[in-house]
């Protein structure tokens, strides 16, 4: 048996957690180092994961198949491919990002750190999990630090921000149990293996494929959040703290499009070529109407929350094109979104640790006051609106043309769609001018420039984003397997 | 031919990013020879490679050179790749040549500005983005070329960000700039659905072979390529950003308007001649758009006060003809004017930029005049300029806008009432440059007092590229020298490969040289005219603006407010948007979406209160209950 990585990389978290549960009372500093350590070590075990993955085979690697409920045939059942590598370092990555920004947090300490590590042992059990019910376990286990972390240490309206997140998602959940059970009932023998019932989907029923997919999909929508179920978004950015923020949009948003990948979608592929047509125009309505949305905001982190709405759009659109081009793009772009809007709300919350506002009406012209910081925001702004060179461009780029391909959806969608990166230039730019650019307005005549622990965190961040865009074969190196095998199975 | 081309782009990029990283630790001399020294020495092996081309037979003058894979996912494939023929060829020894004229002339104008450093830096990566744009060899690359100087513009334009109306005007820049490249993506999908490939060089040798000549398919795809030119080329209806463009240094109004971003979009659709030449709706259409800009700009151009606000919608209008030749399928004419473009137009910028130096940053001409004798270099050397943009005979501009011209009316796609249009824009040209000229150098001086006794022509780092790009807009002409003159027109000769051609049916008759002779003899009058009644209304009669201002008072204030094209943008496009965006948010996200899910758990939580009154916990209450069910049930089965 080979050394068990993914065990290790999902477990050592919830190591941390208890240890550091068992530090005493008031020992923040050793909390924080602690929590640092224990996340520094998945991330180590991230880049031998990156380095020993094969990108030529789509096969499953790294994996662990144990026996677990035998009664019901449920295994504890790990793997890796193309789909989960990247995401496995994302999470890592932003995991450590974010706890290194946690710093900062003064109430609590312990419980926030404590919290954090559990919440990056479920990511990473979301993503390494290959059996439906051991994915489950993990989707649902991650609303509960989530819940208190928005609901202990997020804004004045914490209390509802948290609830509607909780429960929203939980009604998302709801109906992938049901998914989950009706899957398992109706396949002979009962199984909840994620390969084994991608492999029998052959013989799924039409109508069966419809409902059931239907059921997960609104499990994944709720959490992507797909257009019209977004509305938990923006409340619970706006409360939660910074590092909150940037694992929700960074990795938590990810997983519902990861769950779309690795399971309604190779599960039930009529459905997915059945439902092409509702769900391309649910990702064209998300792209435009979130960036119509984004405009109007007067709050910087809920700007950057809507915008991602809108960047997920072009998931959805990706997704229901149902091409090689289109998946490797909704691939780029969550790669690339949890990167470029990780940084985005790294970055907003630098702004608001010194101005306590995050009001963009209130700034005005303090780039001149903080050029570093003005630089790297606008850095990742232009990411944001898909300059070509970094890692947004790829992303949209590939959708598009993909899409644009597609013989599963009508061209004018994608037509439309592409109006986004109009929008996009707008909002982003007008973000950029009202807190940047003018006038520089007195009141933040003593605004301090971003420090060097704030840099670190985005620096990793930036060089990903540009590596990907001027290089994009280190990351196409890893999904294109197993993508043309997804879009084998799908499409036949 | 040996490359390697990507050293023409290292440098450019390398002093970004040293200026970019360590340029505010460095002192501003050093910061200087970083970025001058780069593209320097990128336009000494663009020389260098030029030369190579031209000692090489015509007909292998072909040099591709492809760095790695880029994008690739399923059947998409880009390359990241350069190409090199005679036009790239052309292209980047221009780009480099003048900007690195620009670069030197900067190292004083902006000599005192405290981000020096980010200047330069960013100044360095506007050429390379350039130099990537025209090098690419396929569609993709050349993209990020066309980004990357939308990129640039936004960042220098918005250069002093501090104002208002600069930061405004960068914003307004990037957003058309991406308005046009909606089309130019879409026109990119089209293309790569049809020939499988975004290669330039693939795509121009099956075009003639997949697409059907003057088909709807074509038609479209060209005409989506041609929304991205007008908004990078600045042509009508997304030339608003151009004039804005003036908030930046002047330098940098000389790169972004002579050689480089504007040039683009003309660039392009010379690049993609292969296309062009299939579509006849769409070139005449790009004819129609380059001319009726050209004599639209000129009109504003004729009443402006503002000195880089005349030459900005001179540059408009001068693009006009450009996308005129390309529409008339006389894309190496639109290429020679181009570049005898860069140099006048450069000069004439820097030479602008080197009056205001000399006034303290006056940027009015009606408090300017007689500094003639004042400031003698910058005069002399704007003197040539507007000698060669005026098209008068012996100047590089003769030579280039008289091909444009003759082919107008000559081109098997050209036709009398294109010329006419063009030979009025000529007058008009003439007048509203020697109208700058007599308004800023000639009569009385209108400096205000305090300026006055400070007047000094600017130091050599800054004449010394006037005098050199003063040479050039001399001789810069005698490159493509008609055949009419006894010229062999070399340019035309040396970029004939680069584009695709009228086939030789679709040439009916040669026109005589006798008709070729009375049109030149016509467009040189008409300019001269134009010079004489500069003369007569700002030297002779200086009243005379005046009262034709006050007589033709509505037109005068039409073309003042240049049309008030930027007031009904605002009215129909910008204030709308922004409403809609509000009333999204506000009413649909907020109300009905937000509204719907609150009222869901409101729905359950009243449910929840209410069935909550039936679970008191106390027993006698239950069995209340309990006797009311069976009364009624009873009830309900003794009286049914």
């Amino acid at each position: 048996m080979h050394f068990p990585i993914l065990t290790y990389m999902v477990f050592t978290p919830l190591v941390g957690m208890l240890a550091v549960m068992v530090l005493r009372k008031g020992a923040d500093n050793a909390a924080r180092y602690t929590s640092l350590f224990f996340s520094l070590i998945p991330l180590l075990l991230s880049f031998i994961l990156l380095a020993e993955f094969d990108g030529s085979t789509a096969k499953m690697q790294f994996v662990e198949y144990i026996s677990w409920i035998p009664s019901l045939g449920i295994h504890y059942y790990l793997g890796a491919d193309g789909i989960s590598v990247p995401m496995l370092f994302l999470t890592a990555l932003l995991s450590f990002v974010s706890i290194i920004a946690s710093f900062g947090i003064k109430i609590r300490v312990k419980e926030y750190f404590a919290f954090f590590l559990l919440l990056e042992f479920s990511m990473m059990g979301v993503f390494a999990a290959l059996d439906l019910f051991l994915f489950y376990v993990f989707w649902e286990i991650m609303l509960v630090p989530m819940y208190f972390l928005i609901g202990i240490w997020g804004g004045p309206r914490k209390e509802y921000a948290a609830i509607k997140f909780f429960l929203y998602t939980l009604l998302g959940s709801v109906l992938m149990l049901v998914g989950i059970i009706a899957v398992y009932f109706y396949t002979e023998p009962h199984t909840l293996d994620i390969m084994e019932l991608i492999h029998r989907s052959s013989s799924y029923g039409h109508t069966f494929q419809l409902i059931i997919f239907a059921a997960f999909f609104f499990g994944f929508a709720v959490k992507v959040p797909v257009w019209p179920f977004h509305t938990w978004l923006p409340d619970a950015h706006v409360e939660a703290p910074t590092a909150v923020s940037v694992i929700l949009a960074g990795v938590l948003l990810k997983m519902g499009i990861y769950g779309m990948l690795r399971v309604s979608y190779p599960m039930f592929p009529k459905a997915a070529i059945y439902y092409a047509i509702p769900i391309a125009l649910l990702g064209m309505i998300a792209i435009i109407y979130g960036a119509f949305v984004s405009m109007a905001q007067k709050d910087l982190k809920k700007l950057v929350a809507y915008s991602s709405v809108s960047h997920m759009g072009y998931c959805m659109l990706g997704l229901a094109a149902l091409t090689t081009a289109s998946f490797s793009g909704v691939m780029f772009q969550m790669f690339s979104h949890g990167v470029l809007t990780g940084a985005m709300f790294l970055l907003v919350g630098v702004i608001y640790d010194r101005a306590h506002t995050r009001e963009i009406a209130a700034f005005g012209g303090i780039g001149a006051k903080v050029p570093i910081y003005a630089g790297v925001f606008t850095l990742f702004g232009m990411g944001s609106l898909g300059l070509p060179g970094m890692s947004g461009f790829v992303s949209e780029f590939l959708t598009f043309v993909g899409s644009y391909n597609s013989p599963y959806i009508q061209r004018w969608i994608v037509i439309v769609s592409i109006l986004g990166v109009v929008l996009t230039a707008g909002y982003i730019l007008r973000m950029i001018q009202k807190v940047f650019l003018g006038p520089f307005n007195t009141r933040w005549e003593n605004l301090t420039e971003i420090n060097g622990r704030e840099i670190f965190t985005v620096v990793p961040l930036g060089i990903l984003t540009i590596l990907i865009g001027v290089y994009p074969k280190v990351l196409s190196y890893f999904i294109s397997a197993s993508i043309n095998n997804v879009i084998k199975i799908i499409t036949g | 031919m040996h490359g390697p081309l990507w050293l023409i782009l290292a440098f450019p990029l390398l002093g970004f990013l040293i200026n970019g990283i360590f340029g505010n630790k460095f002192n501003r001399v050093t910061v200087s020879l970083v970025a001058c020294g780069a593209v320097g020495i990128s336009f000494v092996w663009s020389a260098v490679l030029f030369f190579r081309l031209i000692a090489l037979p015509p007909e292998s003058r072909i040099y591709v050179e492809k760095l790695f894979d880029w994008i690739s996912a399923g059947k998409f494939n880009a390359a990241f790749s350069f190409y090199l023929d005679p036009l790239s060829a052309l292209m980047i020894l221009m780009v480099s040549g003048v900007g690195f004229l620009i670069h030197i002339y900067s190292h004083g104008y902006m000599g005192h500005d405290e981000s020096y450093a980010r200047y330069f830096s960013f100044l360095n990566l506007f050429t390379f983005s350039m130099l990537l744009l025209v090098l690419g060899a396929n569609l993709l690359v050349l993209f990020v070329g066309w980004e990357g100087v939308g990129l640039c513009s936004y960042l220098l334009i918005g250069f002093w960000f501090t104002k208002k109306s600069a930061s405004n005007a960068g914003k307004k820049a990037f957003i058309v700039n991406r308005i046009g490249d909606y089309g130019f993506l879409l026109g990119l999908f089209l293309i790569f659905v049809t020939f499988g490939t975004l290669n330039i060089a693939q795509i121009t040798e099956q075009a003639p072979r997949l697409l059907a000549s003057g088909g709807i398919l074509v038609t479209i795809m060209t005409l989506l390529l041609f929304v991205g030119a007008t908004g990078k080329s600045a042509q009508i209806p997304l030339y608003i950003w151009l004039p804005d463009a003036m908030e930046g240094p002047t330098p940098v109004s000389a790169l972004i308007h002579a050689a480089t971003m504007v040039t683009a979009g003309v660039y392009m659709m010379a690049r993609m001649s292969a296309l062009y030449m299939l579509a006849p709706l769409t070139m005449g259409i790009v004819a129609a758009i380059g001319a009726l800009t050209a004599i639209f700009a000129a009109t504003i151009a004729l009443t402006q006060f503002d000195i880089k606000r005349v030459l900005a919608y001179s540059t408009i209008s001068q693009l006009g003809y450009m996308f005129l030749a390309c529409g008339v399928g006389a894309f190496g004419a639109g290429i020679f004017h181009l570049m005898t473009h860069a140099f006048f137009k450069a000069l004439l910028f820097m030479g602008a930029g080197s009056v205001m130096h000399a006034l303290s940053n006056e940027q009015d001409m009606r408090y300017m005049g007689g500094l003639k004798k004042k400031i003698p270099i910058t005069f002399w050397t704007m003197l040539i300029a507007t000698l060669a943009i005026s098209g008068v005979p012996g100047f590089s501009g003769f030579f280039s806008k008289d091909e444009i011209l003759w082919e107008s009316f000559a081109s098997p796609q050209g036709n009398i009432l294109l010329w006419i249009i063009g030979v009025i824009t000529a007058g008009l040209t003439a007048l509203y440059m020697f109208r700058l000229i007599f308004m800023t150098f000639y009569g009385e001086s209108r400096v205000k007092s305090h300026i006055e006794k400070h007047i000094h022509e600017s130091p050599s780092v800054m004449t010394i590229p006037l005098i050199a790009l003063a040479v050039l807009s001399v001789i810069g002409g005698y490159v493509g020298i008609p055949h009419l003159l006894d010229g062999s027109d070399r340019i035309g000769r040396f970029l004939e490969p680069s584009f695709a051609h009228f086939s030789e049916s679709a040439i009916e008759g040669h026109h005589s040289a006798g008709t070729e002779w009375l049109f030149m003899i016509i467009s040189v009058i008409i300019a001269l005219t134009g010079i004489y009644i500069a003369y007569k209304m700002y030297i002779a009669k200086p009243e005379l603006p005046v009262a034709f201002a006050k007589k033709f008072k509505g037109v005068y204030t039409v073309l003042y407010n240049k049309y008030y094209v930027d007031e009904f943008y605002g009215y129909t496009v910008v204030k709308p948007f922004i409403k809609l965006s509000r009333i999204m948010y506000n009413i649909f996200d907020r109300v009905i979406i937000d509204g719907s899910v609150n009222l869901i758990a409101y729905i359950t939580e009243w449910t929840g209160e209410v069935l909550k009154w039936f679970q008191t916990g106390y027993v006698r209450h239950y069995i209340v209950t309990f006797m009311f069910g069976v009364v009624i049930i009873l009830g309900y089965f003794i009286f049914r």
